[in-house]
């Protein structure tokens, strides 16, 4: 093909993430590994990198050891395993992927949490021999938690059981009672073998009886549109963008919908409104016309927008239609992962940054805890590292949110740790109250403009004080 | 019906990029972007001023010159800050210049240590910075995959891979103390071909050593690097021919490999590119030093 005609193709690729599950047992870097090598995604300095690197960590004796190919850092290296979540890339001529490459073990379920909560796809892997495990329990209730779905079931290792069929229907009918379970849409299944590359890439001659795509096939084509609440237009205003007098824009990405020039627009929590006057996609511009707007834009675009009347709004507002309002509230039904060695304690304040909101709150009642191996719900005090539960979240202020399900952008936080400023947790919104609670003890203060100098004064002069900003 | 599937890659790799960008300045109160010259800062800076516009770009752009760049760099760095109208922060490491420091005489290591790690230490801590935005990406190098997006670095600037905050959805953490700082990478999820097409569709500019001429090269430590000025030993000089070559990253002319080409144009780099069969990273000495080599380097404090 001629190379102009290639980067016409290439601009119009689109795109999928995908993440991968399964224990260093399953061969999941292999799988990963082979699929980089026969898409033709490895260099030849890095194969020889691996064939060197094979000879002293490998576990394949003479042949390269495919997941050398892709485990990172060189103390995974030494002990053979996949400690945090890996990002990879590679592309066919209709799509550009990124793998997350995650651990399965239990002890790194957040790392697994980590990588689902970008992909719109998850490979798990089962092995062939041992059929659906504690852990495959464990990555499916994960990935579903996290709102994928699309899973893909690849059972490998397929050469170690002769490539029976049997075999593979066995494991597939079990796997559809706890896709069921699970409530899981989408499901697929592939019979694999990653260390020979059995239908990864190429369709295996040793499974006639299956008819469907090898893996890069079905992730190249499969349709991931999301049918969900498109009509919802979402956008959190992340920077007001003030260059002078005459301009004040509001800058954004649009979490889901689209929005229009001329169209009602409310601010939430404050409820004022106003029209779009103007919006310009940052796509747009160039070096040449930095000031180039257009007339309607739509989610993900990174936008700036500008309103016909000069109301209040700041980072961590919500702009959304007039006629579609999300609900208000500070008092949320949520599930919560735990990310941190340190307990996470009912009552206690923690910053709960939501799209571009931050906000103090806590949780104040935990409903039940959850067993990602069993399902089994059971009742606690606190969480533990990698425990999901499910809690009640009262925040100091209100603010507007859709449940996780209907929207993955404005339905998800991370939980930030005032003291030791960490990642502690992560949280979907299941449901969010009709009404306000303890809005009068928990509201956040109005401050006058003596106490804002005071406050300002300390954080100067007092930086060691730790001073939150007012 | 309005969706994401309309939006191609580079359209919502961009998006992202920006979306990242915003989130710097909304956060942060000093933050500074890096700016190496190469193709990865000449599209970082095509982002920023997009995702700014119509304002001038909020934060100053940073130069750590090791002194040893090729002098076209120098050049158009000066160049797009006259055109662009933004701040340029230019340092070098003064004990190094003191020292005369040079790649040829002192060695890759104690060279990238001095006037580019150390250089780097200097330039932050004298800026008081408290995000650091760069041009990493995740597919350069194998310890890079695991980076994240927003970076947590202590006091002294150090990386603790095995320690990294969760990173999740498009929530970035930006919680940090008195004297720490986050490395911030944009372009984490672009890929060397990623960039070279978006070079190519919105039109940005980029130093012309990415183009195939004939210019003057000498063999040295298993790479052609050229001649670039006349610090380089006499001896090595007498060896120089004249040979059609390109570089496939920029960097300290001593330090930096030429690959034979003959190509001209950007369809024909990224020709190039989709039929070549070594890594990017091949033309950079410093990652043969040792196996792991980045992973180390990274610790201590290099981008």
């Amino acid at each position: 093909m001629d190379i102009m005609d290639y980067l016409k193709e290439h601009e119009n690729k689109d795109m999928l993430r995908f993440l991968t599950c399964g224990s260093v047992d399953d061969g999941k870097s292999t799988l990963i590994g082979r699929m980089l090598y026969d898409a033709k995604m490895i260099f030849d300095d890095q194969l020889a990198a691996a064939k060197s690197e094979s000879k002293k960590y490998g576990t394949t004796g003479e042949s390269i050891d495919m997941a050398l190919l892709v485990d990172g850092l060189q103390s995974e290296r030494e002990q053979g395993i996949t400690i945090d979540v890996a990002y990879r890339f590679f592309a066919t001529d209709n799509r550009k992927f990124i793998i997350a490459d995650t651990p399965g073990h239990e002890q790194y379920t957040r790392n697994m949490v980590t990588g689902a909560s970008t992909a719109d796809v998850a490979i798990i892997l089962i092995d062939a021999r041992k059929g659906i495990l504690t852990q495959t329990r464990r990555h499916s209730f994960i990935v579903n938690l996290l709102g994928i779905e699309h899973i893909i079931i690849a059972i490998n290792k397929m050469d170690l059981v002769n490539f029976s069929e049997e075999t593979f229907n066995t494991i597939k009918a079990s796997y559809a009672d706890l896709a069921k379970e699970l409530g899981i849409p989408h499901t697929y299944y592939i019979p694999v073998s990653a260390l020979n590359g059995d239908n990864v890439v190429e369709s295996s001659t040793s499974t006639p009886w299956y008819q469907g795509k090898p893996l890069l096939g079905l992730l190249d084509s499969m349709d991931i549109a999301k049918v969900a609440k498109e009509e919802d237009f979402r956008f959190p205003v992340q920077y007001v963008n003030r260059p002078n007098l005459d301009f004040r824009g509001f800058c954004g990405t649009i979490a889901s919908g689209s929005v229009k020039v001329g169209d009602s627009i409310t601010v939430l929590p404050s409820g004022k409104s106003s029209k779009v006057k103007s919006i310009i996609n940052a796509g747009d511009t160039s070096e040449a016309y930095m000031d180039i707007t257009t007339k309607e834009a739509y989610a993900p675009m990174a936008i700036t927008l500008t309103t016909e009347d000069e109301i209040d709004i700041s980072r961590g507002d919500m702009i959304v239609h007039s006629n579609n309002l999300p609900r208000v509230s500070n008092s949320l039904k949520v599930m919560l992962v735990w990310m941190d060695d340190k307990v996470m304690e009912v009552g206690r304040n923690y910053d709960i940054k939501r799209a571009t909101s931050v906000i103090s709150g806590s949780f104040t009642h935990i409903n039940y805890k959850i067993d990602v191996n069993t399902y089994k719900r059971t009742e606690v005090d606190s969480l533990a590292l990698n425990d999901i539960a499910s809690c009640k979240m009262i925040l100091t202020q209100p603010i507007a949110s859709d449940a996780y399900s209907d929207n993955r952008l404005t339905g998800a936080f991370i939980v930030v740790d005032r003291i030791s400023n960490n990642t502690v947790g992560a949280g979907m919104i299941i449901g969010v109250s009709r009404r306000d609670e303890d809005v009068n003890k928990l509201a956040t203060k109005v401050y006058n403009d003596a106490e804002k100098g005071l406050n300002s004064y300390i954080r100067t002069h007092f930086p060691e004080w730790n001073c939150k900003k007012i | 019906m309005l969706s994401q599937e309309r939006l191609t890659h580079l359209k919502q790799l961009e998006a992202e990029s920006i979306h990242i960008l915003r989130e710097v300045v909304a956060e942060f109160s000093n933050p500074v972007m890096m700016y190496s010259v190469g193709k990865d800062s000449s599209v970082m800076l095509h982002l920023a001023m997009k995702a700014f516009a119509p304002a001038k770009l909020p934060f100053p752009m940073l130069h750590v010159d090791t002194l040893w760049k090729f002098k076209e760099m120098i050049a158009f760095r000066d160049q797009r800050a006259k055109d662009l109208d933004f701040e340029l922060i230019v340092h070098s490491n003064p004990e190094g210049i003191e020292m005369n420091i040079s790649p040829f005489e002192h060695g890759s290591k104690t060279h990238t240590d001095i006037m580019k790690t150390q250089a780097l230490k200097q330039a932050l801590n004298a800026g008081g910075y408290d995000a650091i935005i760069g041009g990493a990406r995740r597919d350069e190098e194998k310890s890079r995959a695991k980076e994240r997006i927003f970076s947590f670095r202590d006091k002294h600037h150090r990386w603790d891979p095995k320690n990294q905050r969760p990173e999740l959805w498009n929530i970035y953490n930006t919680a940090t103390d008195k004297g720490e700082s986050v490395r911030v990478f944009p372009i984490s999820n672009w890929t060397e071909l990623d960039i070279w097409q978006y070079i190519y569709l919105e039109d940005i500019k980029i130093p012309s050593l990415y183009f195939a001429k004939e210019q003057e090269v000498v063999e040295y430590e298993g790479t052609k690097i050229r001649v670039d000025d006349e610090r380089m030993p006499k001896a090595l000089r007498d060896t120089a021919k004249k040979e059609t070559v390109r570089f496939r990253t920029l960097g300290c002319y001593p330090l930096t490999g030429a690959i034979a080409s003959s190509a001209t144009t950007l369809p024909e780099i990224i020709q190039e590119m989709l039929l070549s069969t070594s890594s990017e990273r091949e033309g950079r000495v410093i990652d043969k030093d040792q196996e792991g080599a980045m992973e180390l380097k990274k610790i201590e404090g290099y981008f």
